[in-house]
């Protein structure tokens, strides 16, 4: 089996943003590979190694600016074989460029450049534009079967089985046959460390680059961004002495008791 | 960043003190043979009049918080804590204390690993954790100033919202006072690229034991004018006077921070690796850390290690952190050091961390040596400073010497890049003090730290711990008659701190 692994290119978990004049501000600020991307790598390698899948090959796959040659660079250290750069100087946390775009790019990609792929396997979001949306809108796009969320993946005869992790509880679905796309939750797998060898191993796989524009895909906005400012802060917290004080501001001034 | 032991407080307000009696004891005092008197309830009426809050309490666990230090090693029997909002406050106390010889002990964190923190006996205890206001943080200088009790992981985190670092960094910074780093000249990871808190710090404001108050702030760098008295007060542990408030030079947040995590076969590596990391990473290398394998086993019982052989452990483990302005650049110089280092065999394996979450768990495994151990057993804590020729030699000493006691494990980690090295021998298992192993460890390691030219405390200071030490492994007779002579001009009645840091009289 032959899986398409997609890696965005976000903005580190730890940075604080700030929020400038044109949203939020990208300059000289930690960028990462997407926590939850980083997991479906986890989960691909994993596969990979084995031997029951029989998988031939992973190949990642990212949109962005020159620098995701980095992130797929990660990719390519934590086990993958090969790694698509689809270049666009577009701001891929959503600003410029969004979901439905991503979704039919990767849909060109499977059917013109690709063209085996059995398991396409994504975060289940990003965590700059939180849209989770590409891997269900692909799944559409190409009539395959989709799991969302997924918190174990199992093979399962010629398909998978996998549970997802859903607000009432945890979900079990039986995919029959592959193709299919899966998005991956936090619980899936422990991302492993690149260790250096396959760090310098990476720098000698192979990394194949396309423009954007060559799909004839409508990279075009759909959902304008209005406005985009931060959170209005909290207010600190206060101690009170005794529990006549605690009565007397919840029902005078936090209003939540008569 | 570590979990306190201690019983809860409940603290007894000023209004239901009992009256008690406490027999009068002479306290020894480090350079007079004057005696200091045990505080009493009247002086805690006094106390009580001249600032807003005092603790009192005549049952030991109320105020364990107050008395007990982080190793376990120290207890002090203090009945009465004061908490001063203010350095008018302080110099309240210390001018009744000084007048009334009784002695003070002044507390920041009480993080202390020497016992510097707590009293012996029943010395007031001065909190500092009130004074935790930020008096000024000037952006285009990077200048903070700020009261001595701030917690340093706070100050961190607030100068971070100006895109500034503090210049020291340590395991304790959850807990650890501003105040006490700069009364103990801390070290800590940074120390390699930042110097230390003597290069930092630009003022303070210190009272003295009469209650003199010494305004040496600054809000600028360089004044050559005068002696610089504000050195004196940088690591001499509370004994000349207390700190209230520190002007400190921050410099700029680096926008690159990278973290490589490396293994080597042998310390001979690590020693070449360090010369090959400052060659090849220049002005971006910001930290050099190490830890043993022997350290590395017991922490990867609670933490995943990024890099192991197998099964095993690497024999050592490095932790290196750049900083830079430039990612493109800092990592391409990374990537380069350490295909360098692993094609001339320095290095035999290693990762680097892909982003920031991979970054802070490599620095959680290097930080949480010090909280595991104490967790495991009973701990013989050594920090010493050698050269780097004999760095480890020492360690693998050590454990020739405690062959014959199989329960004591030599578990190693430190500021390698620094000449700094944690050696720490624990027995998983059992809490207690074993004199025999003391025996085999002492004085023998002290003597071999001498013998190689190097410190019996490179950053954790005297305290109670090694103050005995002083005359004997560090410094000359000569030289600590000068210093018992200036702590007799600062403090003739002995009040600060009595029976630390100076040889106590016996």
């Amino acid at each position: 089996m032959k899986i398409l692994v997609g890696v965005k290119r976000v903005v580190d978990y730890a940075v604080k943003v700030r929020v400038g004049a044109d949203g939020v501000n990208l300059k000289n600020v930690k960028m990462s590979l997407n926590p939850f991307c980083e997991i479906a790598v986890e989960e691909a390698v994993k596969l990979k190694e084995n031997k029951a899948a029989n998988v031939s090959e992973v190949v990642a796959l990212s949109v962005g600016p020159k620098q995701c040659q980095e992130t797929l660079r990660t990719a390519l250290a934590m086990g993958c074989d090969r790694g698509i750069h689809i270049s666009t100087d577009l701001r891929t946390d959503y600003m410029e460029l969004q979901s439905d775009a991503v979704a039919k790019l990767f849909q060109k990609v499977i059917e013109e450049k690709e063209k085996d792929i059995h398991l396409v396997l994504v975060g289940k979001q990003a965590i700059d534009s939180d849209c989770g949306q590409v891997g269900p809108a692909l799944a559409g796009y190409m009539s395959w079967p989709q799991c969302t969320f997924a918190s174990k993946v199992d093979l399962d005869g010629d398909g998978l089985l996998v549970e997802r992790e859903t607000d009432s509880g945890t979900e079990t679905i039986k995919v029959p046959k592959l193709p299919a796309v899966v998005t991956c939750d936090l619980r899936l797998n422990t991302p492993r460390y690149a260790t250096l060898p396959n760090i310098m191993k990476a720098k000698k796989k192979k990394v194949d680059t396309y423009k954007a524009e060559e799909f004839g895909v409508d990279l075009e906005v759909k959902n304008k961004v209005l406005e985009v400012y931060e959170p209005p802060s909290r207010k600190e917290g206060i101690l009170v002495d005794d529990v006549d004080t605690l009565i007397d501001k919840l029902r005078n001034e936090a209003s939540v008791i008569q | 960043m570590f979990s306190c032991s201690f019983a809860s407080n409940r603290l007894t307000s000023a209004s239901s003190c009992a009256a008690f009696h406490l027999a009068r004891r002479l306290v020894s005092t480090t350079t007079t043979s004057m005696s200091l008197r045990s505080p009493n309830a009247n002086d805690f009426q006094e106390l009580s009049k001249r600032i807003d809050k005092v603790l009192i309490s005549h049952d030991a666990q109320t105020l364990l918080k107050y008395n007990a230090d982080w190793t376990g090693h120290y207890q002090g029997r203090s009945k009465i804590v004061c908490q001063p909002q203010s350095t008018q406050e302080v110099a309240s106390i210390l001018k009744y204390c000084n007048k009334e010889k009784i002695g003070v002990v002044p507390q920041a964190g009480n993080t202390s690993v020497v016992g510097g923190s707590v009293p012996i006996q029943e010395e007031v205890i001065l909190s500092l954790e009130r004074l935790d206001g930020i008096v000024s943080f000037d952006d285009e200088n990077g200048i903070l100033t700020c009261g001595a009790g701030c917690v340093l992981q706070s100050l961190q985190e607030k100068v971070a919202s100006y895109s500034h670092l503090m210049p020291i960094d340590l395991g304790a910074k959850g807990s650890c006072q501003i105040g006490g780093n700069v009364s103990t000249n801390a070290g800590g990871q940074y120390y390699y690229r930042f110097g230390s808190i003597h290069a930092n710090i630009i003022g303070m404001e210190v009272v003295l034991p009469d209650g003199t108050i010494l305004d040496l702030l600054s809000k600028i760098q360089k004044d050559n004018t005068g002696y610089d008295l504000k050195h004196l007060f940088i690591g001499a542990e509370g004994t000349l006077g207390v700190i209230t408030k520190v002007a400190i030079k921050c410099p700029r947040l680096p926008t690159a921070r990278n973290v490589a995590f490396l293994a080597c076969e042998s310390f001979d590596m690590v020693r070449k690796t360090l010369t090959c990391a400052k060659d090849e990473l220049g002005e971006i290398l910001a930290a050099f850390e190490f830890i043993d394998e022997q350290m590395l086993d017991q922490v990867g019982n609670r933490k995943k290690i990024p890099v192991k052989h197998g099964e095993r452990n690497y024999p050592f483990c490095i932790l290196l952190e750049t900083q830079g302005s430039n990612d493109e650049h800092d990592m391409a110089k990374l990537e380069s050091f350490v295909e360098k280092s692993i094609t001339l065999g320095n290095v035999v394996d290693g990762t680097l961390a892909q982003d920031m979450k991979q970054v802070n768990d490599m620095w959680e495994i290097r930080e949480s040596c010090n909280p595991i151990i104490r967790e495991i057993g009973y701990n013989y804590k050594y920090d010493i400073s050698l050269p780097l020729s004999d760095y480890y030699d020492i360690a693998e000493e050590m454990r020739e010497r405690l062959v014959s006691k199989p329960e004591a494990l030599v578990v190693n980690w430190g500021h390698v890049i620094d000449g700094n090295l944690h050696l720490n021998i624990i027995t998983p298992g059992d809490f207690s003090a074993d004199e025999q192993i003391i025996a085999l460890i002492e004085p023998f390691i002290f003597e071999s730290v001498v013998r190689r030219g190097g410190s019996i405390s490179a950053e954790h200071g005297l305290g109670q711990s090694k103050n005995n030490y002083l005359g004997k492994y560090a410094k000359k007779d000569d030289i600590v008659k000068v210093m018992k002579l200036l702590k007799s001009i600062f403090d003739p009645n002995g009040i600060m701190n009595p029976g630390k840091f100076l040889p106590s009289t016996k």
